[in-house]
């Protein structure tokens, strides 16, 4: 046996609530964070990840208590991002017991902020995400939920990330997500050929058997989806099974 | 009382709030004060982060004295870099450990079969041998690893556990009273919380 590809539920949090967006708007309500980590936790996720949507910065030090209650009574990894801004932020999340953090505007704003919380924390513990879509014939990175064009190009940023001290890569497909078509298989690949550290695949997961598309095709060594998983349509174990019918290495 | 030791590299609450957890009735804390690493009955030695940096914050903080005799008599439990420190050397900066265990500290190389490094996720640690803190863990059970740097031991017989990334590589090991591991058993679920319990009371 050896190492296993990750399945990682992305709870999506707003005022201390979990939500989930399609094409991050027209958000449905799912449920209380602490309870839903749990189920996932008993269910055999990987890892967890919370994506902080909250709007207005009054309510932003919601996700640190979240956090802290997840970080007493579930022993996996814990990934927090959104809204991360500053050196201060990564910490504040890390002290209340996220084990990774992932940045992605700000990245893009302040690269050096990539280099500056590798340097302090370490690499083992800086995810950069990034939001790809498809101009003409490459990818490039767009900020604010896929509004705002930034013209870098995706490759090149994500290899930059890694050398600033990303210890792996979220990958976001925002031509995928929220279409249930699968992940942008091309795009995870490239990337994931073009750099050392592991990747996430995420964006466009309708179906179990896009997940052995993201591991098997698109090279993902993790792969990250929210809708499928929050309303029941299939547990984690279902999506474990199904990868190990199908030859990917996952922890039953 | 289990002293989690604490020179400023890191998260260690994660380690805090797992033995909170699973042995209540036990009392941890976590500690940069030599004097309670010295009266602790017990010794958790986590680190994470580079090796250099978390060598250079023990040293600064005078601790290096109090976790070289812990660890020369107390049960003594060594997460991640806290197992990599416990060697002679690391090509990792270079640098000099804290040369408790014969052998060096070396960084994963993606050769025929191409690896991803760090070495992120959960693989699976077979037993060498039936230590105590194995009890109620099958062998091939699988433990979270995040790292980019292994050891290589020069004394046979402290190997107990070894996992397979591109290489076989040591995962765990174990001599008198220390046990060090190369996963985060508080970040492994079930099976991580056990082997703390099994640390919690072991007898050495």
């Amino acid at each position: 046996m050896t190492l296993s590809k990750r399945i990682i539920p992305c709870l999506d949090v707003t005022n201390g609530r979990v939500v989930k967006g399609v094409n991050f708007v027209d958000l449905q309500d799912a449920g209380d964070p602490v309870e839903i980590a749990k189920n996932y936790n008993e269910q055999g996720a990987d890892e967890l990840t919370f994506l902080d949507i909250t709007a207005s910065s009054d309510d932003r030090d919601l996700i640190l208590d979240i956090i802290e209650s997840v970080a007493k009574q579930i022993f996996i990894p814990l990934t927090v991002g959104g809204g991360v801004r500053s050196v201060n932020d990564i910490r504040r999340l890390l002290n209340a017991g996220a084990d990774k953090v992932s940045i992605n505007t700000s990245a893009i704003l302040n690269p050096e902020l990539v280099r500056e919380a590798s340097n302090r924390f370490g690499s083992q513990c800086i995810v950069v995400a990034i939001d790809a879509k498809k101009v003409d014939d490459h990818w490039e990175i767009f900020t604010h939920g896929g509004r705002n064009k930034t013209g870098i190009d995706a490759i090149e940023w994500t290899k930059k990330m890694v050398d600033y001290g990303a210890g792996e890569l979220l990958i976001t497909s925002m031509d995928r997500d929220g279409t249930k078509s699968g992940f942008d298989l091309e795009l995870t690949q490239l990337i994931s050929d073009s750099v050392e550290v592991p990747i996430i695949a995420s964006g466009g997961v309708g179906n179990l058997s896009h997940l052995v598309d993201g591991v098997k095709f698109g090279k993902a060594d993790a792969v990250l989806a929210a809708s499928i998983f929050h309303f029941g349509e299939f547990s984690i174990r279902d999506a474990k099974d199904y990868m190990k019918k199908n030859d990917v290495e996952v922890r039953l | 009382m289990i002293a989690i030791i604490d020179y400023g590299m890191g998260n260690l609450k994660s380690v805090h709030n797992a033995f909170k957890y699973i042995v209540p009735s036990i009392t941890s804390v976590v500690t940069s004060d030599p004097n309670v690493i010295n009266s602790a009955d017990r010794i958790v030695f986590p680190g994470q982060g580079a090796m250099p940096d978390c060598i250079r914050e023990i040293e600064e903080r005078g601790l290096k004295d109090a976790i070289i005799n812990a660890a020369a008599k107390k049960p003594f439990l060594g997460i991640c870099i806290g197992l990599q420190m416990l060697f002679d050397k690391s090509d990792e900066g270079d640098i000099t450990g804290l040369q408790i265990l014969k052998g060096s500290v070396r960084r994963f190389i993606s050769g025929k079969e191409k690896i991803k490094i760090p070495h992120m996720g959960w693989n699976s640690v077979s037993h060498k041998n039936n230590h105590p803190l194995w009890r109620n863990i099958s062998s091939e059970e699988r433990f979270y690893f995040v790292h980019s740097y292994y050891v290589k031991e020069e004394e046979s017989g402290i190997v107990q556990g070894q996992t397979e990334y591109g290489q076989t590589f040591t995962s765990a090991i174990a001599k008198d009273n220390l046990f060090a591991c190369q996963f985060h058993p508080e970040k492994s679920g079930s099976a991580g919380l056990q082997l703390l319990k099994n640390f919690s009371s072991w007898v050495c």
